[in-house]
């Protein structure tokens, strides 16, 4: 589109001076994408283009109800789409163009989960996440142990390192999944719905742990939810998308504004000031 | 945390070539003629010091021209059509993909017979001529695999009981277009094309396609074990492990291939022979693990070992009469994989 060699818009005033441009790990560039079942028809979904950055020990969500372009926007970034127009840089590389092997060596995606064929053990699994470093028949040496088990440890799971992924539950599974992306060693941590089908216990326990990584191991973190307390409660910035629009990026207390959020979620709510200064959202039931 | 190592593959890979090796020798040994171990050590003695005019006797001649030849192409077919189902069964992440069963083998055979009809319309040169059935078996493969995975997919997704049934019916059609040529053609040995196409081992081949037969084998299973950690990446889903820096697609054309070339080429020599690339991977995965990268070697093993063992049995349970050593796999792997399904279902 036009825009698109345009400098970002979300950012108009944060040239060179405000911020030194090597902080910026993440910048999603006027990114757009139309997809249609057959080329020759009118989309039947246009997610318009969306702007913002991100710097290392950041925590991004990407909020929206369901059909909002969450998940588009997500895999646009993880380069798994082609965008149809602008670009997302990483560190400088623009990640669709990256080979698969390169990307995922700086870009680790934690998807809902598909079932497993044939049993495996929680060790084996995380260990799977070191194969974009492996040479040719990719043998896992004792350094990959090594991240592997760091992994499972920061993520509070060294006790499930033997036991069969068919016998955890959704939340140990959870972990587990995620450390299989922190063996990856990542520059950007990418979440599809990570929270849903946990228990609220889960659900807190999943954001402080993903807190604190993204605090200790610098990563940029983006994640996909449709849990707007848990967004205003951990998130450094915003995007909120409505029907493959970006209407508002910034942080939670910019964004979480009620006219706004109720017209995008389609319900009565209130917000109000939680104690530590960030916004709780209160559904209000229907009358 | 016990990660697979290269000591281990080795280690397990010695194992089972010893257990092939002394399968090989019950083979040499048993048969309609006897043969006593010790001229059976005598007589391989001497054809290994290539001094075949001191074999020992017409028992010998047995042994050597016509069993072992034998044996050896059931090595070949066996591991093939084992590391075929290994591949199919991670690419389309379906535990019950098997050549047989997806119809691919239907596929080769009529590429196969439609060559051995072609071949003498055409005036082929020498070097082609070898090359031709196993050409033609492998672009029915090939084209059988590709529509079944067509026809299996729903909605951009692969249904794993559409895919089955999908199979199924194309081997049903395949078969019959079989029989109608078969029974059209005038002057064909009509026996022994149907004792071929139920899978079996005792032509004797050209000294040219056993060149192809063997070189095919192994460039093949070459270039799907360079696949092997991708394939367990594959099998959590193809968007995983896209994710995980797989290239999918390269591995996907790659495997694709080299499957349909293994199948097409034991089709080609052997005929249908059923099960053994679906059972022999399940048997490997519960001795030594669902990891690819000691899946396909070991099923290789598994599967050369499967063959002979049946194959002898075809010769020996109504000798001097003979079994197509397919019947005797079918008997064995039919009832194994309506238990693998019901276990599946449950």
């Amino acid at each position: 589109m036009s825009t698109s060699a345009q400098s970002s818009p979300a950012w108009p005033n944060l040239g060179d001076m405000s911020r030194p441009s090597k902080e910026v790990r993440l910048s999603v560039e006027q990114v757009s994408y139309a997809y249609s079942a057959n080329p020759s028809q009118a989309p039947l979904f246009t997610l318009e283009a969306n702007s913002f950055q991100a710097r290392p020990g950041e925590i991004v969500v990407i909020l929206g109800p369901n059909a909002s372009g969450k998940s588009t926007l997500l895999k646009l970034i993880a380069g798994a789409l082609e965008p149809l127009s602008g670009r997302v840089l990483l560190d400088g590389f623009v990640t669709h163009t990256l080979t698969p092997r390169a990307r995922a060596q700086r870009i680790a995606m934690v998807q809902q989960e598909s079932p497993l064929l044939f049993p495996s053990r929680a060790w084996e699994f995380v260990l799977q996440g070191r194969h974009p470093y492996g040479r040719s028949l990719r043998f896992e040496n004792e350094n990959d142990v090594i991240i592997a088990r760091n992994a499972l440890a920061q993520v509070g799971a060294d006790h499930l390192s033997d036991r069969w992924m068919s016998e955890i539950s959704g939340g140990e599974k959870q972990r587990v999944i995620l450390a299989r992306a922190l063996s990856q060693q990542p520059l950007l941590l990418l979440l599809d719905e990570p929270t849903l089908h946990l228990d609220i216990g889960a659900q807190v326990d999943l954001l402080v742990t993903l807190r604190r990584l993204a605090a200790e191991n610098r990563y940029t973190v983006v994640i996909v939810t449709h849990e707007l307390n848990l967004a205003g409660e951990y998130a450094d910035q915003v995007v909120l998308l409505q029907k493959g629009k970006s209407l508002r990026v910034g942080p939670p207390a910019s964004v979480f504004q009620r006219d706004l959020l109720e017209q995008v979620f389609q319900t009565s709510l209130t917000i109000e000031q939680g104690p530590r200064g960030r916004p709780r959202v209160h559904v209000l039931p229907a009358t | 945390m016990r990660p697979l190592t290269f000591q281990r593959l080795l280690l397990q890979c010695s194992i089972l070539a010893v257990v092939l090796f002394a399968v090989v020798v019950v083979a040499l040994k048993l048969g309609a003629v006897p043969v006593s171990l010790y001229g059976l050590g005598r007589d391989l003695f001497s054809l290994l010091l290539h001094q075949t005019s001191q074999l020992s006797s017409d028992y010998g001649m047995i042994v050597i021209e016509i069993r072992l030849p034998r044996i050896l192409l059931g090595i070949v077919v066996g591991a093939s059509l084992a590391v075929a189902g290994t591949s199919f069964q991670a690419l389309l992440r379906n535990p019950l993909a098997d050549p047989y069963v997806l119809g691919v083998s239907s596929g080769a055979a009529l590429g196969a017979i439609l060559a051995l009809i072609a071949e003498p319309h055409l005036a082929l040169p020498a070097w082609l001529a070898a090359l031709f059935t196993p050409l033609a078996a492998f672009l029915g493969a090939a084209a059988t695999i590709a529509g079944v995975y067509l026809l299996g997919r729903r909605e951009g997704q692969i249904d794993s009981g559409t895919l089955l049934l999908a199979g199924i019916i194309s081997a049903s059609f395949l078969s019959a277009i079989i029989m109608f040529l078969l029974t059209t053609l005038t002057g064909r040995d009509f026996r022994g094309m149907a004792f071929w196409l139920m899978g079996d081992l005792s032509t004797s081949l050209q000294s040219s396609l056993r060149w192809v037969l063997g070189v095919g084998f192994l460039l093949a299973t070459g270039a799907i074990y360079t696949t092997a950690a991708d394939l367990n990446l594959l099998l959590a889903g193809e968007k995983e492990a896209m994710h995980l820096g797989v290239d999918v697609r390269r591995v996907r054309l790659v495997v694709y291939i080299a499957a349909s070339i293994l199948t097409g080429l034991a089709v080609s020599v052997s005929g249908a022979i059923g099960y053994v690339g679906l059972l022999v991977p399940h048997v490997m995965r519960l001795l030594f693990g669902s990891d690819h990268r000691i899946l396909i070697p070991t099923a290789a093993f598994g599967g050369a070992i499967a063959v002979v063992i049946a194959d002898t049995l075809a010769r020996t349970v109504v000798a001097p009469s003979e079994l197509p050593v397919g019947a005797m796999t079918a008997l064995v792997g039919a009832p194994l994989f309506i238990y693998l399904l019901r276990r599946r279902i449950a």
